[in-house]
C-alpha cells in the first residue's frame, strides 16, 4: 500500500496496483476504499487490468480480493490469466475468490430484481477471507438485464453505498463502446466512481493499438494524457512516460565504436552508456558497423545483445563473417545473445515489451538493434516513435551502451528526422551514404553529431574488406569528393607521380655522382702527372751532381794514369773511395 | 426430442405431481416482498393440488445462497419435477413464471 502524503495537506490514500507504469501516471495507484471505474470496448484490457490488481495485491501485499465475474465464467478468466506468469491457478481461494455471476442464458426474468442478495453474500465472503479488494467485472451485463434506467441507477447507488459501508477498494469494469448511446449508464457509473480509467483499442495500420487514459480522479492529480498499453509476460503494462527529469549516470569512459579509424573520427570512441545512431539507405553497411561494435564489445568480454529485425541471426553472422567480423564464437561462449524477430503485424509497443524482458533477463552491457526503424513497420508512426524513444531511455537507464541502426528512405540525413526522430535522443549520429560517380557507388561515412566529443568533420570513405571495415581518406578535387576507383585513380596517379619524382631525383643524383667521380679521377690523374714531373725534376737535379763528380774523378784518373801530376794523388784516393 | 414427447404426458399428470419450489429473497426489500406475494398468488391459482415452497432469506443465509448459486434477488428455483428452472425478478410477469414452471395458463 502506498499512501502518498504531501507536507501540508493529507493526500488521498491510494493502493498501488503493481501494474507497470500505471502507478506512475495515477501517482500511486487506485483510491483506497473507493470505487474505480474501468470503461472501454471489448478486448481493451479491462478484465486483465482488474484481475492483475487482485493478483498483485494477493501476491505482494498478502491482501485478499474477490472477483465477481458477470460476463465470463471464472473458468474462462482463470484460463485467460494462465497465459501470464501470475501462477493464478495456484492462488488459494482465501487469497482470491471468484464469484461466478455469469447469468445463464436460460434464466427467465420475470419482473424487477435487485442486488441486495448478492451484496449480502459478498459481504459474508468478505468477512470470511478478509478481502480488501473487490472487482465487479462486466457490470454492464447485469445492468442491461434490468432493462430499466431507473432500476440501473438504483442498483448503482446500492453498490456504491455497499462499498462505502464495507470499506472495500473496488474496481468496476463496464463495456461502454459507444459514448452516446450508453451515455446514461456512463453518467451514473461515472458519478459513482472516484477514479475513471478509459481503455481503448483501435485498429491502426493493421495493428491493434491499446491505450489507457485516466479521465477522472477525485482528489488527486494524475497524468491526463493517453498512454499506450500492451500485454507482456507479466500482464498489462502501461507505457507511462518516463519521469520528466532525466537522470542518467554519465560515464566518461570511452569504448571503441568498432575500429580504430572510426574511434579517431569520434575523438576516441563512444562514451560508455551512450547511444549511437547509424543511419543510411539500404546497403550502406549499417549492419556491418553495428556488428563490428558488437564484436569489439565481446572481445572486451562484455555481455552483448544483438537484436535484428526481419533478418535471421544465423544469416547476419554469416554475412558479417565475410567481412572479417566473427560473431559465432561469441554466441557459443554465451557472451553474445542474438535475437531476431519478425515485425509484420507486431506493434512497436509489443517489441518494446519483448526487448524489455530480454534486457532484464540477459542484462547486457552493450546492445545493438538492427534496424530500429523496423518496429515502425506496423502500426501508427506516432506510437512507434514514442516506443523507440522509450526504448532508448530504458536502455540508458540500465547503463547499456547502445548502437541502433536506422533505415532512411532518402539519402539525405535530414530525412531521418521526419521518421522515428531517434536522432534527437541519440548521443552520436553516424550517417552512411552513397556517392555515385562515374558508374560506381561508394560508401561515405559522416559523423553528424557526437555529444561531448571533439569529432571529425571529415567525410571518409568506408571500405569493406575481408579483414573488416575501415575508413580511408577521400580526395577532393575541384570541389568534388573522390571515392572508389576515382580515389584509386587519384591515388595511383599520385603514387606514379611520386615514383617519377624519385626516379628523376635518383637520376640527377647519379649524374652528379658520376660527374664528381669524373672530376676526382681527373684530379687524381693530374696528381699522378705532377708527381711524375716532380720526380723527373728531382732526377735531373741529382744527375748533374753525379756528372760533376764523375768528370773530376775522370780527370784525376787520367792524371794518375798519366802519372804526371803527383800533388793530387792522396785526395784522389779518398775521393775514389767515397764514390764507391 | 425426448423432452418434447414427454411433455404432454407430464402436463396430464402435472395435476397430481408436487412442485418443489425455493424462493430466495433479501429481507424486506421491495422486490422480495412483491415476489413472495406474487408467488403465493400463482401457487394458489395454479398449484392447488400440490406444491412445496421454501423461502430462503439471503441476508440470513448468505453462504447457503452462494453455495446454491444464487446471484440476484428475488430468485425462484424450481427443483422438481424436472426440468429444473430458474426465474429471477419479482415474478410480476405471471405468464413467464408459468412458462418457466411448466404450468399451463388457464387463460390460454
Amino acid at each position: 500500500m502506498i499512501a502518498t502524503r504531501s507536507k501540508a495537506v493529507q493526500a488521498l490514500p491510494k493502493l498501488a496496483t503493481g501494474i507497470e507504469g500505471f502507478d506512475q501516471l495515477s501517482r500511486g495507484g487506485l483510491p483506497r476504499h473507493r470505487t474505480s471505474l474501468l470503461v472501454g470496448g471489448p478486448g481493451a484490457g479491462k478484465t486483465v487490468f482488474a484481475l492483475q490488481c487482485l493478483v498483485n495485491a494477493a501476491r505482494r501485499q498478502r491482501t485478499a480480493g474477490i472477483f465477481v465475474a458477470f460476463e465470463e465464467s471464472p473458468r474462462q478468466i482463470i484460463a485467460n490469466g494462465a497465459t501470464f506468469d501470475w501462477g493464478l491457478a495456484s492462488l488459494p481461494e482465501k487469497q482470491l475468490f471468484f464469484l461466478d455471476a455469469h447469468l445463464s442464458p436460460t434464466l427467465v426474468k420475470a419482473g424487477d430484481f435487485d442486488l441486495a442478495g448478492m451484496l449480502a453474500m459478498l459481504a459474508a465472503k468478505k468477512q470470511e477471507i478478509g478481502a480488501q479488494w473487490i472487482v465487479f467485472d462486466g457490470i454492464d451485463v447485469l445492468l442491461t438485464l434490468l432493462q430499466d434506467p431507473v432500476a440501473e441507477m438504483r442498483e448503482i447507488y446500492r453498490i456504491r453505498d455497499w462499498l462505502a459501508e464495507n470499506a472495500l477498494t473496488a474496481i468496476v469494469t463496464a463495456k461502454l463502446e459507444d459514448r452516446t448511446s450508453e451515455a446514461l449508464h456512463y453518467g451514473f457509473l461515472q458519478f459513482m466512481a472516484d477514479c475513471v480509467v478509459r481503455f481503448e483499442r483501435r485498429q491502426e495500420e493493421r495493428v491493434s493499438a491499446r491505450s489507457i487514459q485516466i479521465t477522472k480522479y477525485r482528489g488527486s492529480s494524475y497524468a491526463a494524457a493517453e498512454f499506450p498499453v500492451s500485454f507482456g509476460p507479466s500482464g498489462i503494462e502501461v507505457g507511462a512516460a518516463e519521469p520528466a527529469e532525466i537522470e542518467h549516470y554519465a560515464s566518461s569512459e570511452r569504448i571503441t565504436a568498432g575500429f580504430e579509424r572510426l574511434d579517431a573520427m569520434l575523438g576516441g570512441g563512444v562514451f560508455r552508456g551512450s547511444s549511437t545512431l547509424i543511419s543510411g539507405v539500404p546497403g550502406t553497411s549499417k549492419t556491418t558497423l553495428a556488428g563490428k561494435f558488437a564484436e569489439a564489445a565481446c572481445r572486451r568480454g562484455e555481455r552483448t545483445l544483438f537484436v535484428s529485425y526481419d533478418e535471421a541471426a544465423e544469416q547476419i553472422a554469416r554475412n558479417l563473417s565475410s567481412v572479417g567480423i566473427q560473431l559465432k564464437a561469441h554466441v557459443k561462449s554465451g557472451l553474445l545473445r542474438m535475437y531476431s524477430a519478425r515485425t509484420e503485424g507486431i506493434s512497436a509497443e509489443e517489441h518494446l515489451i519483448k526487448l524489455r524482458s530480454l534486457i532484464r533477463e540477459y542484462r547486457p552491457q552493450c546492445m545493438v538493434i538492427d534496424p530500429l526503424t523496423a518496429i515502425a513497420k506496423a502500426g501508427r508512426m506516432g506510437a512507434a516513435r514514442t516506443a523507440a524513444i522509450r526504448l532508448i531511455y530504458l536502455v540508458k537507464d540500465e547503463g547499456i551502451t547502445l548502437v541502433v541502426t536506422a533505415l532512411s528512405e532518402a539519402d539525405d540525413p535530414l530525412a531521418e528526422s521526419t521518421d522515428l526522430q531517434i536522432s534527437t535522443v541519440a548521443d552520436t549520429w553516424i550517417h552512411l551514404s552513397y556517392l555515385v560517380r562515374s558508374g560506381e557507388r561508394n560508401r561515405a561515412l559522416t559523423i553528424i553529431k557526437s555529444r561531448g566529443t571533439s569529432h571529425s568533420n571529415q567525410v571518409r570513405e568506408l571500405v569493406l574488406s575481408k579483414s573488416g571495415p575501415t575508413l580511408t581518406d577521400v580526395y577532393s578535387a575541384g570541389g568534388e569528393v573522390l571515392m572508389g576507383t576515382l580515389r584509386w585513380e587519384k591515388e595511383a596517379e599520385e603514387s606514379a607521380r611520386k615514383i617519377r619524382q624519385r626516379a628523376e631525383f635518383d637520376q640527377k643524383r647519379r649524374e652528379l655522382h658520376s660527374a664528381e667521380a669524373r672530376t676526382s679521377a681527373e684530379v687524381k690523374a693530374l696528381q699522378v702527372d705532377l708527381e711524375r714531373q716532380r720526380a723527373e725534376l728531382a732526377l735531373y737535379t741529382g744527375d748533374n751532381e753525379v756528372r760533376n763528380v764523375s768528370s773530376s774523378e775522370r780527370e784525376n784518373e787520367l792524371r794518375r794514369r798519366r802519372s804526371a801530376d803527383p800533388t793530387a794523388l792522396s785526395p784522389r784516393k779518398s775521393g775514389n773511395g767515397a764514390a764507391k | 426430442m425426448s423432452r418434447r414427447r414427454r411433455t404432454p404426458k407430464k402436463r396430464g399428470a402435472g395435476v397430481t405431481t408436487v412442485v418443489v419450489l425455493r424462493l430466495y429473497i433479501a429481507g424486506g426489500a421491495p422486490n422480495s416482498v412483491q415476489a413472495i406475494a406474487n408467488l403465493q398468488a400463482i401457487c394458489r391459482e395454479y398449484l392447488k393440488d400440490g406444491h412445496k415452497l421454501e423461502v430462503v432469506d439471503v441476508l440470513e443465509h448468505p453462504r447457503r445462497a452462494m453455495a446454491e448459486g444464487v446471484l440476484v434477488t428475488p430468485s425462484l428455483a424450481k427443483l422438481s419435477p424436472l426440468p429444473a428452472a430458474n426465474v429471477i425478478g419479482n415474478l410480476s410477469d405471471k405468464a413467464k413464471v408459468l412458462l418457466a414452471l411448466g404450468v399451463k395458463d388457464k387463460a390460454q
